[in-house]
């Protein structure tokens, strides 16, 4: 579904993503892990297109993202930020609407058509009752299930996340990861997300991909990639992981810097 | 609760329309020769005597739709430079593509005054090279338009074209008097031909204007929420931006400088009907109609016989509620 393929990016001289691979298959979700840094959330900006990469290929849905218009990608692919801003008098209907400019051309009026998908994915998201609310009016974890909901008004096969659980209390971190997942198998969506917490990629992903210095250093299950060793030479952390009877998840515990 | 805020939106776009009918009408009665309401609409429909006939159509009824048109299409402009440049302080003056655009028209004023045909196409190409200048030096790879820095690269083409005015009003110093008038946005003078000349100019660019609604809308909700949902960032920026400066530009090239009502008139309309473009640029086009004849009416008639022109007018009251609206914090 989203094949890159030795992707180069460079902030001026100084190139900051080296020579990045990487095959997600059909309904996968898939968690970018690694310091801060390390360049995770600009091959998520590179792959969206948000800057330019230097060199490589990116396809999405067996197509070379250099032969499709803006347009198309967003038809195919949507990506979210960390922080999104609004105006103040912006409701969540409203803006879940705008997800539907995709699918218009620049003088055409949203249809009956296009109301319905807003209400399914304002349904979705669990924010129906919140349509007519003001964007600003909600705490975060709303918010960020309204922006999700807008994401999914495009109707795309691939939702990329930067560290969509970022500024949200624990709670509403895990609201927004079982959404996720929710989403991933209901609609069978392909999700590649930024995440922080080590314990949220091995529990919410199906694969899990290790940057470090802007290089891949293992891409894989959680259970294969989550190991002792890997988290000291990435992170320089000593951890103890557990696995639980019920899950095949890694759980790993932080116990202090290494040596 | 959200039913009826479209009523009273849409209430408020209707009352702005009666005041404006209003307005022009009181205004149309005011001057040296004072009429009654009911005057006036007698003239206005032919019964009056032949002195008022005169002074209706050949002064005033020229002068009042030139205010019309002209604070329509400084309003219609600010508006849209401040959802391209994502920030609520960008306006013609500030950016600087007024003072672009004046610099053009004054070298043709001033040195060659038998191009003066070329007059308003001049006035667009020195206004999109301000506008140009102050995008170019604002907009960083990283970080795109940062608000302080379209203000301060604002304030730098600002003083760079004000300099070229400077500099132009010294070397030709003997032909000036003609031009100072415009120079400081005078709607005096006028006649219907000037109208006329106006009207499909600001006709095209509302009409673009209005069209680019959407575009506006999807400006505000940031680069990278644009970016995702397919548009072309720069296109967009630009399309819009060419919009604006074509309207700032063919107004200064008629009455010149007239600055704030760009600023001022889509801040009015944001807190009156919202920021959503689909009401906000309608209303900023009524409002802007009924702030400059409002501004000219006043000029004309407060210290009769003499004439303030309406470009000091706006800039002794837009330039204090400008800083009335940076103290209470809207922007």
């Amino acid at each position: 579904m989203l094949q890159v393929q030795s992707l180069n990016i460079s902030y001026g001289p100084r190139t900051i993503v080296h020579n990045f691979s990487l095959d997600i298959q059909e309904g996968e979700v898939v968690s970018i892990i690694g310091p801060n840094g390390s360049g995770k959330s600009s091959i998520l900006k590179a792959i969206s297109r948000l800057i330019p990469c230097e060199s490589g290929r990116v396809c999405i849905a067996d197509q070379e993202l250099n032969s499709l218009s803006m347009k198309q990608i967003s038809r195919i692919m949507c990506m979210l930020c960390q922080s999104n801003t609004c105006p103040s008098d912006v409701t969540v209907g409203e803006l879940v609407g705008y997800g539907r400019i995709p699918h218009k051309k620049w003088y055409e009026r949203l249809s009956g058509e296009d109301y319905e998908i807003v209400a399914w994915a304002l349904e979705q998201t669990g924010m129906l009752s919140y349509k007519n609310r003001y964007l600003v009016s909600l705490s975060g974890g709303e918010a960020q299930r309204a922006w999700i909901a807008m994401a999914l008004a495009q109707r795309p096969k691939i939702l990329l996340l930067d560290e969509p659980t970022t500024y949200l209390d624990i709670a509403h971190q895990l609201d927004v990861l079982e959404l996720v997942r929710k989403l991933n198998q209901d609609l069978k969506l392909t999700v590649v997300m930024v995440l922080h917490d080590l314990n949220h990629a091995s529990a919410y992903s199906d694969k899990i991909c290790v940057i470090k210095d802007g290089s891949l250093r293992v891409f894989g299950k959680p259970q294969d990639v989550l190991t002792m060793e890997l988290i000291r030479s990435v992170y320089g952390v000593e951890t103890e992981i557990q696995y639980m009877p019920d899950s095949s998840s890694p759980r790993i515990h932080v116990l202090k810097k290494a040596n | 609760m959200t039913q009826h805020i479209p009523n009273r939106k849409a209430a408020l776009l209707v009352t702005a329309c009666i005041m404006l009918v209003v307005a022009v009408l009181l205004s149309i009665g005011l001057g040296s020769v004072r009429l009654t309401l009911a005057e006036t609409i007698e003239t206005i429909l032919g019964h009056g005597d032949a002195a008022s006939q005169t002074i209706l159509w050949d002064i005033r009824i020229p002068r009042v739709f030139l205010a019309l048109l002209i604070g329509a299409n400084l309003a219609a402009s600010g508006a849209l430079l401040q959802a391209v440049m994502q920030n609520p302080l960008a306006d013609p003056g500030l950016t600087g593509v007024s003072s672009g655009a004046a610099v053009t028209v004054l070298f043709i004023m001033l040195v060659v005054p038998d191009y003066s045909y070329l007059i308003p196409l001049a006035a667009i190409i020195g206004g999109g090279v301000a506008a140009g200048m102050v995008y170019s030096m604002a907009w960083k790879k990283q970080g795109g338009l940062a608000p302080v820095r379209i203000i301060l690269s604002g304030v730098a083409v600002n003083a760079v074209f004000g300099g070229a005015i400077g500099l132009l009003s010294i070397l030709y110093s003997d032909k000036l008097p003609g031009a100072l008038q415009w120079m400081n946005g005078s709607l005096s003078g006028k006649g219907m031909g000037d109208v006329m000349m106006m009207l499909p100019y600001s006709i095209v660019g509302w009409v673009a204007a209005l069209l680019s609604i959407r575009q506006a809308n999807i400006l505000r909700l940031g680069e990278q929420v644009a970016h995702n949902l397919g548009q072309n960032l720069h296109r967009l920026r630009f399309s819009l931006s060419i919009i604006a400066v074509y309207l700032a530009a063919v107004s200064v090239s008629t009455v010149g400088l007239v600055g704030f009502i760009g600023l001022v008139v889509p801040h009015m309309a944001r807190m009156l009907v919202g920021s959503d473009y689909r009401l906000s640029l309608p209303f900023s086009l009524v409002l802007g109609s009924l702030v400059l004849l409002v501004a000219d009416t006043f000029g004309r008639t407060a210290f009769a016989p003499l004439e303030i022109p309406a470009g000091i007018v706006m800039a002794i009251v837009g330039g204090p509620y400008f800083l009335y609206l940076m103290r209470k914090g809207g922007i």
